[in-house]
């Protein structure tokens, strides 16, 4: 592993990755997933991770999360080597993962949503004045103004601003990396302005994100790099300064393009 | 209200300089709140309403139909101890509507367990104290096997507790016996429906509800506001806080007269069962707003998938509601066989189950989960127990009494299911 970190970094991989991954296998039965995968993510940054139905994304962040743990390879977490055995071990991490789906309780307020399952008590009396504070100092440092109260039911909420409370939930927990599993697909336009924004803050403050779309107007507004899967394989993991819209999806869609991409030796198996 | 409610409102309160957020400094204006409210009930959200417009609507009814009787005070004493198991077993079915499960079981658990109450006294000969304990343990262990059946072998609740709705009944019938009625003569148990706290002692604890009350809505808003945190208006608090303590005033009040129809005795004072209920009230509406158990509750109940994912215990809180539920049915017991200083083999089957659904349901819980308290039991049973009361004021007859009744419930179920097409509709 050494003999990889020490190879002349470009510009941005200057910074130490949050989360690098190092020849990670996965298979589910005789189905091989996820074949030798490399990725890194870094702090400050948001990876947009690309990749047709059936690449591997979801199994590879259910990796990430520990919900998949993978089969061989290596998980280095800043720097030091870790084992994701379980959501438990990732969360311990600073792990945090926002499904498509969103997990919110419609009848519970936004404070009561960001602070479910790991409630702040004084003995057995629920601490709602703390949980409220830091609920809100969250959402202020994520410059989240389109809620118009902490204490609004979430049924209450467009699907923007759900979207919104569920981020700002990863947040809360001083995590270090965020993943986001398609968080614009079923917004509007309007909305999709939002959470962009709101990925792009997330990443200026200080987390690795990593940012799964289907849609290379998201990738190109708010990515500093990009992953592209294809077929279980991280076709291409640059700076989305060395690539166009239209490479990006030559990778998607073939696994290659140009310079870039796997060698045809890869793909042929 | 006015505009300068706004910025009185707006200027007295030391908020912290919060960007956007507006709502939680609007919604200190009274007229923020009641806008709020309205919006609340437009999204269908209706809440305490229909139960307190129910209790009012039937109380003119009663008064109008039967003026001489219904609204004496020793009618309403009798109104107040038949609420009481209705209620009781009501708070219990809260847990269980919460998490849009239902305890068909609950009436029969309760007769099953007034049962043990009996036997243990009559028959065991034990104190009091033992065999309350063993009614309420005998709840508690049928929780336990209805919850495991429901949350760990996963069968839909209302099969589980229909099979027990006629199971229990059988129980019953052996411990009491076919055609036998146990009376239950034990003083303490006898006194819960049928005494009375001596007139000062129900002024003294009326008025420490209504302090403890006061004192504590008044803390909760000055430390809220003082930290910048969402709150109510004050007017809204101090009208609230009125509100609370001119019903308990007028309750003990009304309680407190000597409502006994022959001059030579003395009744008057808050029947005992009362004072029970509140506590019950109290112990509850904490458990469910102030604990994490509470909120697990309502987030199972919301979204139990999501409830999952945040590390939460589902099946735990399944089969806790159902032990709560099956528990509180006891106590019901206790109080209904105290009511009739017997158990008949056919306690807690009929209608008993239905009125306390009925009641859950009238207060504002949805049985399709996730929005319910403990208070919705208390103002639902009250409504259920004027109907039952006033229709035998009136002399209806049988049949009528249990159509009236079913038809208040389909009522109550109808609105319930409106009001969450309605919030679903005003989502999106």
């Amino acid at each position: 592993m050494s003999a990889l970190e020490q190879t002349p970094p470009t510009s941005s991989t200057l910074e130490r990755p949050t989360l690098s991954l190092r020849g990670v296998n996965k298979s589910f039965g005789a189905v091989q997933v996820l074949h030798d995968v490399h990725l890194d993510v870094y702090p400050g940054k948001v990876t947009a991770l690309v990749g047709d139905n059936g690449a591997g994304k979801s199994t590879l962040i259910k990796s990430i999360a520990g919900i998949h743990p993978i089969d061989s390879g290596t998980v280095e977490f800043e720097g030091k080597p870790v084992q994701l055995n379980g959501p438990r071990d990732a969360a311990r991490l600073g792990i945090e993962v926002v499904y498509q789906d969103l997990a919110l309780a419609d009848n519970l307020d936004v404070v009561q949503n960001m602070f479910l399952g790991r409630e702040r008590k004084r003995g057995v009396v629920l601490d709602e004045a703390s949980m409220e504070e830091a609920a809100r100092d969250t959402l202020t440092k994520l410059s989240v103004r389109t809620l118009k109260s902490v204490r609004q039911l979430v049924s209450s909420l467009s699907g923007g601003q759900r979207q919104t409370v569920a981020i700002a939930k990863a947040v809360l927990w001083e995590s270090k990396l965020v993943i986001l599993d398609e968080p614009t697909a079923a917004l509007g336009v309007a909305q999709t302005r939002q959470v962009l924004d709101l990925v792009r803050r997330l990443a200026d403050t200080g987390h690795a994100v990593v940012f799964i779309t289907h849609n290379m107007v998201d990738v190109f507004e708010v990515a500093d790099r990009v992953a592209a899967l294809y077929l279980g394989r991280v076709a291409a993991d640059v700076p989305i300064s060395e690539v166009d819209r239209t490479q990006v999806i030559e990778l998607i869609t073939s696994g290659r393009s140009g310079e870039l991409g796997l060698a045809s030796d890869a793909l042929e198996d | 209200m006015s505009s300068n409610t706004l910025t009185a409102a707006e200027a007295s309160g030391p908020h912290k300089p919060a960007a956007g957020f507006e709502g939680d400094r609007h919604d200190n204006t009274v007229g923020g709140a009641v806008r709020g409210y309205l919006n609340k009930l437009r999204a269908g959200d209706l809440g305490a309403l229909p139960a307190v417009l129910g209790i009012v609507v039937l109380g003119i009814l009663f008064t109008a139909l039967r003026p001489d009787t219904f609204l004496t005070p020793l009618n309403l004493a009798n109104l107040l101890v038949q609420s009481t198991p209705i209620i009781v077993l009501a708070m219990g079915l809260v847990f269980v509507l919460l998490l849009g499960e239902i305890d068909l079981s609950a009436g029969v658990v309760s007769g099953v367990c007034s049962a043990v109450l009996a036997q243990l006294l009559v028959q065991a000969g034990v104190a009091w104290p033992i065999a309350v304990l063993g009614a309420i343990a005998t709840g508690a262990v049928i929780g336990v096997f209805t919850g495991s059946l429901v949350g760990i072998v996963g069968i839909p609740s209302f099969v589980v507790t229909l099979a027990l709705f006629l199971g229990f009944q059988g129980v019953t019938l052996r411990l009491i016996g076919q055609g036998g009625t146990v009376p239950v003569r034990e003083p303490v148990i006898r006194a819960l429906a049928n005494e009375n706290l001596p007139v000062t002692l129900g002024w003294i604890l009326a008025a420490l509800v209504v302090v403890a009350y006061a004192g504590f809505e008044l803390w909760r808003w000055r430390s809220q506001r003082s930290r910048g945190l969402a709150h109510q208006p004050l007017l809204l608090v101090v009208l609230r806080i009125a509100v609370i303590a001119a019903v308990v005033v007028g309750v003990t009040a009304i309680l407190s007269v000597d409502r006994a129809l022959a001059a030579a005795i003395d009744l008057a004072g808050i029947p005992y069962a009362v004072p029970l209920v509140v506590l019950l009230l109290l112990v509850l509406t904490f458990v469910l707003s102030r604990t994490s158990f509470g909120r697990h509750v309502y987030a199972v109940g919301g979204n139990a998938e999501a409830a999952r994912r945040a590390g939460i215990n589902v099946t735990r809180i399944r089969v806790l509601a159902f032990v709560i539920s099956s528990s509180l049915a006891a106590i019901s017991g206790i109080l209904a066989t105290s009511r009739l200083s017997s158990v008949t083999p056919d306690a807690g089957a009929g209608n008993t189950l239905l009125y306390a659904v009925g009641a859950a349901v009238i207060g504002g819980t949805s049985l399709f989960g996730g929005r319910g308290r403990a208070r919705d039991a208390v103002l639902g049973g009250l409504v259920i127990a004027i109907i039952a009361n006033g229709l035998g004021l009136l002399g209806v007859a049988a049949y009528l009494n249990f159509i009236i009744t079913g038809g208040v419930l389909l009522l109550a179920a109808s609105v319930d299911a409106l009001a969450r097409r309605r919030a679903a509709t005003a989502r999106r």
